[in-house]
């Protein structure tokens, strides 16, 4: 082997792949982005929608729709192998992991803090935060 | 049962230098200059880049827990500021966990080591392998402006509000500094995983790859899933400073303890980025070195995966102080047992390895003896801190310290260093001084535990971590941890004399000085820059029936009469 081409040969591993990879037919990318935007319409209809405490469930299960419509067909994982589909899944987990018990944690001691001084917490919301959702979820209206 | 033809006594590998002059086509030798190095796409010179960066961060991190360590040896001023102190323990963290621990083992020595045993040229993407490394260049940087700009005492942990809160320049770089270090972190973990998946040899299917490679793969899972979690949890933060949009505040309807659960989320994960890779370090030393097949090979490959997956789901344990509520606080204290199963898994598996086995006490070995001494103290009061109720009074004191020092320096460094010891001779092609190797062991350990036992005590007294003054009682502990971490800082002066040394004067190292089986022992010391001329044929990498040692060699051979032997049993995969 010639010193030459020294630094470059570690980096050819990939030369052996085609080119260009799976195609999608034009017309599911146009109906896959119809469909995007369809649903962000949606998103921003339904924040004037007062739907109480599944507000919040509907924009993120919206986005979660969303997100999969892009993997699936704008980044092809529709015809990719079942193991990347279970990452793709694998991943959605963790973050309804992360979320979901900060969120029920959250829930559960907010309460606490109110019951312990719910003056202290009512001047401050009504000083700092009168529309803050923590406010509303406890149940503490601030007056307008 | 396996045995093994071992040297007579007072023979040590590589001693006399045999042949005069090594091979002259190794990777340190094919190209010259500093640019050959700073673009290289070679992963063995991005991983020696990595171990140089790591050792120096290490010095540096060093040096700031020997002015903490001096300036608690008396109660009062000894000799710096409060404020300055402040900044000294939150710059040893900071150095120490994300520039020294998480990049120790993935990014230097699996760098090196992992596409080796595979029989590789290099990893998957050389590219965003060498970018990874001059990201955790440009974070290293960021950390060092972060000192320019006036530094930060917010404690490794960024706890907000006093993150977002206080007025010191270094903050913002130094978020800035660790976002970037992630990314680095990601893009390392993602190589492996693709190199893992795509590049083993033919023969090499998951349950025959070396146990180091199944920790690296579980670290990796980890590194990928949470580290975007850390950078967005410290991206908000910069945010709230910048613009106060009320996410950790109170007043403004945020939640302080929402940023401990990002934070955390990442944070713990971290821990096992951190000890994972160093089990699979000593499942390998404890094989190799005591010539015995690994015991329960699969069970040790599962309960890295295990681990990988109970990590993530027990970070609120680090929180039960916190405001956390009574349920999670009793969901977490729950889970964090099940990880004592996996990790016990572990430490008994490498005990039953060593019965029986032919163990040679060098000094990778010995490191690797006190990586399962010192984890079983780490693990066992990590039990401790676990149970709720016994956290709320332990929360915070030095108990807390020791326990962490166990588990992250006793345990991931201790790891890391009997790795390096271990690939040492590979990576640079020379033997370091055994002696001085052992007496180098010799006072890392005693001093580890004469440091950092002593802190137990003064935790489970009442001693609150991150004080820079205390109470009279306490001084005698202070004192003796203050010793033992001079002793300690000794003993890592004398490791870092005769590595050094021994990249000039020591002999020169055989292609298997310790009698391993697995690929990267099958190339000369140090390997060529291909690795391999041909992919090699992959055998049993812990079948050492095969390896003898040769006197013309000074080191151990594998026999490839035997080989055919044994692998018409266990199959060669050919």
């Amino acid at each position: 082997m010639s010193a030459s081409h020294a630094s470059d040969d570690h980096a050819n591993h990939g030369d052996d792949q085609p080119l260009v990879g799976h195609l999608v037919p034009m017309s599911v990318l146009v109906w896959t982005a119809i469909a995007l935007l369809f649903l962000t319409v949606v998103t921003v209809a339904a924040r004037y929608v007062d739907l109480g405490q599944f507000n919040v469930p509907l924009a993120l299960g919206i986005a979660v729709l969303k997100a999969t419509l892009v993997a699936l067909f704008f980044m092809h994982l529709r015809w990719d192998k079942p193991f990347n589909q279970l990452v793709f899944i694998a991943c959605i987990a963790f973050v309804v992991l992360l979320i979901a018990l900060t969120v029920l944690d959250t829930g559960q001691y907010a309460p606490t803090i109110y019951d312990g001084n719910p003056a202290t917490v009512q001047t401050t919301l009504d000083e700092f935060a009168p529309e803050a959702p923590i406010a509303q979820k406890t149940g503490i209206t601030s007056p307008d | 049962m396996t045995t093994i033809d071992t040297p007579r006594a007072g023979d040590i590998a590589g001693n006399p230098p045999v042949g005069g002059t090594g091979p002259v086509d190794n990777y340190l030798t094919w190209t010259k200059g500093a640019l050959s190095w700073i673009f290289t796409l070679d992963h063995k010179r991005i991983g020696v880049m990595y171990l140089t960066g790591v050792l120096v961060s290490f010095l540096v991190g060093g040096l700031f827990a020997l002015i903490v360590r001096t300036e608690l040896i008396a109660p009062g001023k000894t000799f710096i500021e409060p404020e300055t102190y402040n900044m000294f323990f939150t710059l040893h963290g900071a150095v120490m966990v994300f520039l020294v621990i998480i990049p120790s083992i993935p990014a230097s020595l699996g760098n090196f080591v992992l596409p080796v045993m595979l029989g590789a040229k290099d990893v998957a993407f050389p590219r965003l392998n060498l970018f990874s490394f001059h990201l955790w260049m440009i974070g290293a940087l960021f950390t060092v402006l972060a000192l320019l700009l006036g530094g930060f005492d917010t404690g490794w942990t960024f706890y907000t509000p006093y993150s977002t809160k206080t007025d010191m320049g270094g903050v913002v770089p130094v978020l800035f500094g660790v976002f970037i270090l992630g990314f680095s972190s990601i893009f390392t973990g993602l190589n492996f995983i693709v190199t893992v998946h795509k590049m083993r040899p033919p023969g090499m299917t998951w349950f025959r790859m070396p146990l180091f490679l199944w920790a690296i793969y579980a670290t990796a899972l980890i590194q990928i899933l949470a580290t975007p979690v850390l950078a967005i949890t410290l991206m908000l933060v910069g945010l709230e400073r910048a613009f106060q949009i009320g996410i950790f505040d109170a007043a403004m309807g945020g939640d302080p303890v929402l940023f401990q659960h990002f934070f955390w989320f990442y944070s713990h994960p971290a821990v096992y980025i951190m000890i994972l890779p160093a089990m699979g370090i000593i499942s390998d030393l404890i094989a190799v070195h005591s010539h015995r097949h690994i015991f329960g090979y699969s069970f040790i490959a599962y309960s890295s995966v295990a681990i990988a997956i109970f990590s993530f789901l027990v970070w609120g344990h680090h929180m039960f102080t916190s405001g956390q509520s009574a349920l999670l606080n009793t969901i977490f204290s729950a889970i964090t047992f099940s990880v004592a199963v996996p990790s016990a898994i572990k430490v008994f598996n490498w005990l039953a390895t060593l019965y029986k086995g032919s163990i040679a006490l060098n000094t990778p070995m010995l490191y690797a003896l006190g990586f399962i001494f010192l984890f079983t103290i780490g693990g066992l009061t990590g039990i401790y801190l676990g149970t709720l109720n016994v956290d709320v009074h332990l929360h915070d004191t030095y108990f807390v310290v020791a326990h962490f020092h166990y588990v992250m320096m006793g345990s991931a460094l201790i790891g890391f260093i009997g790795g390096l010891h271990h690939w040492w001779p590979k990576m640079f092609g020379r033997m370091y001084n055994e002696t001085a190797g052992r007496i180098g062991f010799v006072l890392v350990f005693i001093g580890f535990n004469v440091t950092f036992f002593t802190q137990f005590m003064l935790g489970s007294q009442g001693m609150p971590r991150r004080y820079y003054d205390y109470k009279p009682e306490f001084e005698i502990y202070h004192l003796i941890s203050t010793i033992g971490s001079y002793i300690m800082a000794a003993g890592f002066f004398l490791t870092a004399i005769y590595l050094l040394h021994s990249l000039f004067r020591g002999a020169r190292a055989p292609a298997n000085p310790w009698g391993g089986r697995s690929l990267e022992w099958q190339c000369t010391s140090p390997p060529p820059h291909d690795n391999f001329k041909v992919t090699p044929s992959v055998g049993d990498c812990y079948d050492f029936s095969v390896v003898r040692w040769s006197e013309e060699e000074h080191g151990y051979v594998i026999d490839r009469s035997k080989e055919t032997d044994s692998s018409s049993g266990e199959g060669s995969g050919h």
